[in-house]
C-alpha cells in the first residue's frame, strides 16, 4: 500500500468514527420511538442536514471500504496490486451509486 | 539431574517438496536445538544441509522453525522447547528452502537493499565529525532498532510477508528505521521514499509476530510505525515525489 493509500485510508477512518457514532444513535431513535416508514420519510424529505451527513458518509464509506478491499484482494485472492485496484475501485463505484441513489431518494424524492 | 532418554527428533529433508525424518538424539544437558541438528549431521546422517557459524547468538545464520516457531537455534535450550522430549526442525518459514534446513536468504537481504537500509554520507573524510547526543530522539531510536543480528526469525513470522512476496518485511524496515534515524545521512527522505511504495510500511498489519519472536527483543512494529509516521509527515509535505 502506498503512503497516499495509507494516508486517505487513516484520514477517511479518522471520519468513520463519529459519523458511525451518529449514524448508531439515529437508528436508536427510529426505533426506539417507534416511528413508523412513512414518519423517517417525513423527517429526512427535504433535510439538507440529513442528506449532507448521510452523503458525506456514503463517499466515506465508499473510499475507505474500497482501500481495505483491495488489501484483501492481495493479500488472500493473491491478485496483482494493479489489478485489485481496478476490482476495489469498481466496488467502491458501485457502493457509492447505491448508497448516493438511496440518500437522494430519502432526501429529495417527493411522497408519492 | 541426568536428562531422561533420548530425544525423538523430526527432520525435514528435501526442498519445496520433501518429507520429515525421524532420528534419535541422546539427550544432554544444556543442549540447544542447534546442538541436535549438528549432532544428527556429524553421528547420523552428514548429507543433513544447515547454517550456522558463531554459535552464540551473534550472527544470526541457525534460525529455524523449530516445533513450529522460528527461533535462532543456538540459544534455545532443548529443555524450554521439547519438554516431551519430541522435537520438529523445519527451514525458516517465507523463504524458498534450498535443501533440508537451509533456505535461500538473497531475497531477504535483497529488501533490506530495496529499502535503502545503508548509509549515505553527506560529508567527506577531511570535513569535521558531526556530533551526534545519545540522547537525542534520533539516536535513541536507532539505538532500539540497530542490534539487529538478520536472522530473518521476524520475516518468517510475518502473516503479511506470507500472504504477500513483495512486502519489504520486518527486519528490512527496521533497517530502514535505524537508517532514518541517522542524522548524518546525507538524504534520509531517499529512506522514506524507498519505504512508502506498494510494497511499503503501509502494509503493515500490526500483528507484532515480530516482535514477539524476535530473539534479540528488538520491536520491528515499532520501527514501522515510525516510518508510517515519518512518511505521511514527508507526503503532506511533498516531499515523497
Amino acid at each position: 500500500m502506498t503512503a497516499r493509500l495509507f494516508l486517505v485510508q487513516r484520514a477517511t477512518a479518522l471520519l468513520l468514527a463519529p459519523l458511525v457514532l451518529v449514524h448508531l444513535a439515529v437508528i436508536v431513535y427510529a426505533v426506539r420511538s417507534g416511528l413508523s416508514a412513512e414518519e423517517i420519510l417525513d423527517r429526512t424529505r427535504g433535510s439538507v442536514g440529513w442528506g449532507l451527513f448521510y452523503g458525506g458518509f456514503v463517499v466515506t464509506v465508499a473510499t475507505h471500504g474500497a482501500i481495505g478491499l483491495r488489501t484483501i484482494l492481495i493479500e488472500w485472492a493473491e491478485l496483482r496490486p494493479r489489478i485489485a485496484s481496478a476490482a476495489a475501485s469498481t466496488g467502491a463505484l458501485a457502493l457509492l451509486l447505491l448508497g448516493l441513489r438511496a440518500v437522494w431518494a430519502m432526501t429529495m424524492m417527493v411522497a408519492p | 539431574m541426568n536428562p531422561p532418554d533420548g530425544l525423538e527428533v523430526q527432520i525435514w529433508r528435501g526442498g519445496a517438496e520433501g518429507r520429515f525424518q525421524t532420528f534419535r538424539v541422546p539427550r544432554r544437558p544444556n543442549q540447544t536445538v542447534l546442538d541436535v541438528v549438528t549432532w544428527i549431521q556429524r553421528e547420523a546422517d552428514p548429507t543433513l544441509s544447515y547454517r550456522f557459524a558463531c554459535r552464540v547468538g551473534v550472527c544470526g545464520s541457525c534460525a529455524m522453525t523449530v516445533n513450529g516457531r522460528p527461533r535462532w537455534t543456538c540459544r534455545t535450550h532443548v529443555s524450554k522447547v521439547a519438554a516431551d522430549g519430541k522435537l520438529t526442525v523445519a527451514p525458516l518459514g517465507n523463504l524458498a528452502v534450498i535443501k533440508d534446513l537451509a533456505c535461500d536468504m538473497a531475497p531477504f537481504f535483497e529488501k533490506w537493499r530495496q529499502a535503502r537500509g545503508r548509509f549515505e554520507a553527506a560529508l567527506g573524510r577531511d570535513d569535521p565529525l558531526v556530533p551526534v547526543s545519545p540522547e537525542s530522539p534520533e539516536r535513541r531510536a536507532a539505538d532500539a532498532a540497530i542490534e539487529c543480528i538478520n536472522c530473518a526469525v521476524c520475516h518468517a513470522a510475518c502473516d503479511v510477508v506470507a500472504w504477500r512476496a513483495d512486502y519489504l518485511g520486518p527486519a528490512a524496515l527496521n533497517r530502514a528505521w535505524a537508517a532514518w534515524n541517522d542524522v548524518r545521512d546525507g538524504d534520509r527522505t531517499a529512506v522514506l521514499r524507498a519505504v512508502s511504495g506498494e510494497s511499503g510500511c503501509g502494509n503493515c498489519h500490526s500483528h507484532q509476530s515480530c516482535a514477539e519472536h524476535c530473539p534479540v527483543e528488538i520491536n520491528p512494529t515499532r520501527a514501522i510505525a515510525g516510518l508510517k509516521r515519518a512518511g505521511l509527515v514527508a507526503l503532506l509535505k511533498g516531499e515523497l515525489r
